[in-house]
């Protein structure tokens, strides 16, 4: 496992697609836009998401087991026949508890992010605009925060919390809250220099209202491109507890954990193994060619 | 560079305190009263209370904290709940597997990532470029735990070839009990280093001293790998060191794949059997090496780089 993705990790793969022909009149938004639109990567990343959110919704909808029933005569049953990947070790169809499960982990992932955001970012944009000893303070905790390598914070906080949807979420949000704040303080220590925050200084203008309506929005682009990395590393992080055993907790379907209890059976039954780990290795991939079209979308001179 | 020195072992305190804490508050999170879920379900109350005491939970907060830490001070970590050894002893004993694991794996990552970064820098935009690229986005979207078990399906299981993983007996000199769980670990870093190398030596590539170098009619080996590749190789090392730390965390992934007998094990099994001291003393060993292998860098990289001392 790893420490959370940074906005450059997956900078110049395949960046191939810019266009910036033709984008003369447009805002720089519209020229944004355009440029993710014909960025390669990136609309593989959004079309995969899409597979699993159109898998998520439709396939329960079409595959008339019950995700959650056991039937053992059924059991181990191979990729073929009523059940497009087969049955798990209790008889339930696979590929219908694999699109369940999509739901659970896209959920943890963009909740964990939320918390990440709603604490990281007010936090950034204090700690680079006011400086001084609340910089300080909040620098401090960052670094503790960061003093956990990889997955081991998020596991620590499980441990005293308890398994469970909601400790994950709160365990992992946690962890992606760091990355936010010395993100947004970086933008806010350039942004604050500029004319029109000098310029609202000058008009008297109430700090808190500075920070909110121009330092906060104008650090949005790096965010966005990190909220995006950090949606992946969410779900490893998410998926790696569950595959501990300490994420959400069975018969709910979680990618992870459908990994972890198919350990069991590695010599007899090889693709219980191997789907729940793709499903879970094809939705971080796709969040981080999300995030990379983003970053040279939105700032191509970071290429 | 003394200032320096003194600069960044005074600004790891503060951290080091923050930690503990963490680490502290982590038995007081539990839900309910903490010594009887420490206890388990079974425990009598005799128990609870013997638990109680030896977290000294019968105290007031600030006491119980105060305790804490002067007992870290003195290298004590507790006892663990479910062997009756000492957390230090526990953990020492396992260590030497991670130990080994982590610095195998980060020398693999580093020397592949370093070559596929150096072909990638001098090769850019050409179609081997843009695969080292997207193979490195695929290390890191890859989770450990299931590559881990996909090269035992493939190597161990379809193919016969290697080792399931985990120790060969003792006194055994079979080393293909390694190369599973080795490779697992190193390969989501070899991406982050061939990346990391490839931008900062296309950086390095571009300045004027090379362009010197290769004028004054140097051949292209020696101004690859003497000119540029040294200069590259700073913000590499960061790089390393950092995901030093990452595979130490990630050890408790992998370790679970391959029930390999380390502390990222240790950590797993105490947490599922309520051994809170182990459980504290593991986070806190694992966090302190990581603040230690991050200052090391940097002292190390100021030494090699004085512009950083003065900055």
């Amino acid at each position: 496992m790893t420490t959370p993705p940074s906005a450059d990790i997956t900078a110049g793969l395949a960046g191939t697609g810019s266009v910036d022909a033709g984008a003369a009149g447009l805002t720089s938004s519209g020229r944004a836009w355009q440029r993710l639109r014909g960025h390669r990567s990136a609309r593989f990343g959004v079309a995969v998401l899409l597979l699993y959110v159109i898998a998520t919704i439709v396939l329960p909808l079409v595959i008339h087991y019950d995700p959650n029933r056991n039937n053992l005569s059924q059991a181990f049953l191979p990729p073929e026949g009523g059940h497009l990947l087969g049955t798990d070790e209790l008889g339930r169809d696979e590929l219908l508890r694999l699109a369940l499960a999509a739901r659970f982990t896209l959920f943890v992932g963009v909740a964990a992010v939320a918390i990440g955001l709603a604490v990281g970012l007010p936090l950034g944009a204090a700690s680079g605009y006011f400086g001084g000893w609340i910089d300080l303070l909040i620098q401090r905790l960052t670094d503790i925060l960061l003093a956990f390598p990889g997955i081991l914070l998020a596991l620590a906080l499980v441990a005293a919390l308890g398994p469970g949807l909601k400790n994950v979420i709160i365990s992992v949000g946690i962890t992606s809250i760091p990355g936010f704040i010395r993100l947004t303080r970086a933008s806010a220590l350039s942004i604050r220099e500029l004319p029109y925050v000098e310029a609202g200084r000058a008009l008297g203008v109430a700090s808190w209202k500075i920070v909110l309506r121009h330092i906060i929005p104008n650090s949005l682009a790096p965010v966005i491109v990190q909220a995006t990395l950090q949606l992946g590393f969410a779900i490893l992080v998410a998926a790696g507890l569950g595959f501990l055993g300490l994420g959400v907790q069975p018969p709910t379907p979680e990618w992870g954990s459908m990994l972890g209890l198919s350990r069991n059976y590695i010599f007899s039954d090889q693709a219980l193994v191997t789907f729940p780990g793709l499903a879970i290795f094809g939705a971080v991939l796709a969040f981080n060619l999300l995030g990379d079209g983003l970053r040279d979308a939105l700032d191509p001179r970071m290429k | 560079m003394l200032t320096y020195v003194a600069g960044r072992l005074l600004l790891a305190v503060p951290t080091l305190l923050g930690v503990a804490t963490i680490v502290f508050m982590l038995v007081r999170l539990l839900p309910g009263d903490p010594a009887a879920v420490m206890a388990g379900p079974q425990a009598t109350d005799a128990d609870i209370e013997v638990l109680r005491h030896q977290f000294n939970l019968d105290q007031p907060p600030l006491q119980q904290y105060g305790g804490f830490l002067l007992r870290l001070l003195e290298g004590n970590l507790g006892i663990s709940t479910r062997s009756g050894h000492t957390v230090a002893e526990e953990i020492l004993t396992r260590a030497p597997y991670t130990i080994q694991l982590a610095v195998l794996a980060t020398l693999l990552a580093t020397v592949i990532g370093v070559t596929l970064g150096i072909l990638a820098a001098t090769r850019p935009n050409t179609k081997l470029d843009v695969a080292i690229s997207a193979t490195s986005v695929f290390g890191i979207s890859m989770p450990v735990y299931w590559l881990g078990l996909m090269l035992i399906v493939i190597f161990s299981i379809k193919l016969h070839e290697l080792h399931l993983g985990g120790l060969p007996a003792a006194g055994a000199s079979d080393w293909s009990g390694f190369v599973l769980p080795t490779t697992t670990l190193a390969l989501f870093s070899i991406g982050l280093v061939a990346r990391m190398t490839r931008g900062s030596m296309l950086e390095v590539l571009g300045l004027d001293y090379v362009r010197t170098a290769r004028a004054k009619g140097a051949n292209r080996r020696t101004v690859l790998l003497k000119h540029a590749l040294r200069n590259a190789m700073l913000p590499v090392v960061t790089a390393v060191s950092l995901q030093f730390g990452a595979l130490l965390g990630g050890a408790v992934l992998t370790e679970t794949v391959f029930s390999w007998p380390g502390i990222g094990r240790l950590l797993v099994d105490s947490i599922f059997s309520r051994d809170y001291p182990v459980v504290q003393g593991v986070v806190l060993v694992l966090s302190v090496t990581f603040i230690a292998v991050n200052l090391l860098t940097d002292l190390l990289y100021a030494y090699i780089d004085p512009r950083i001392r003065y900055d």
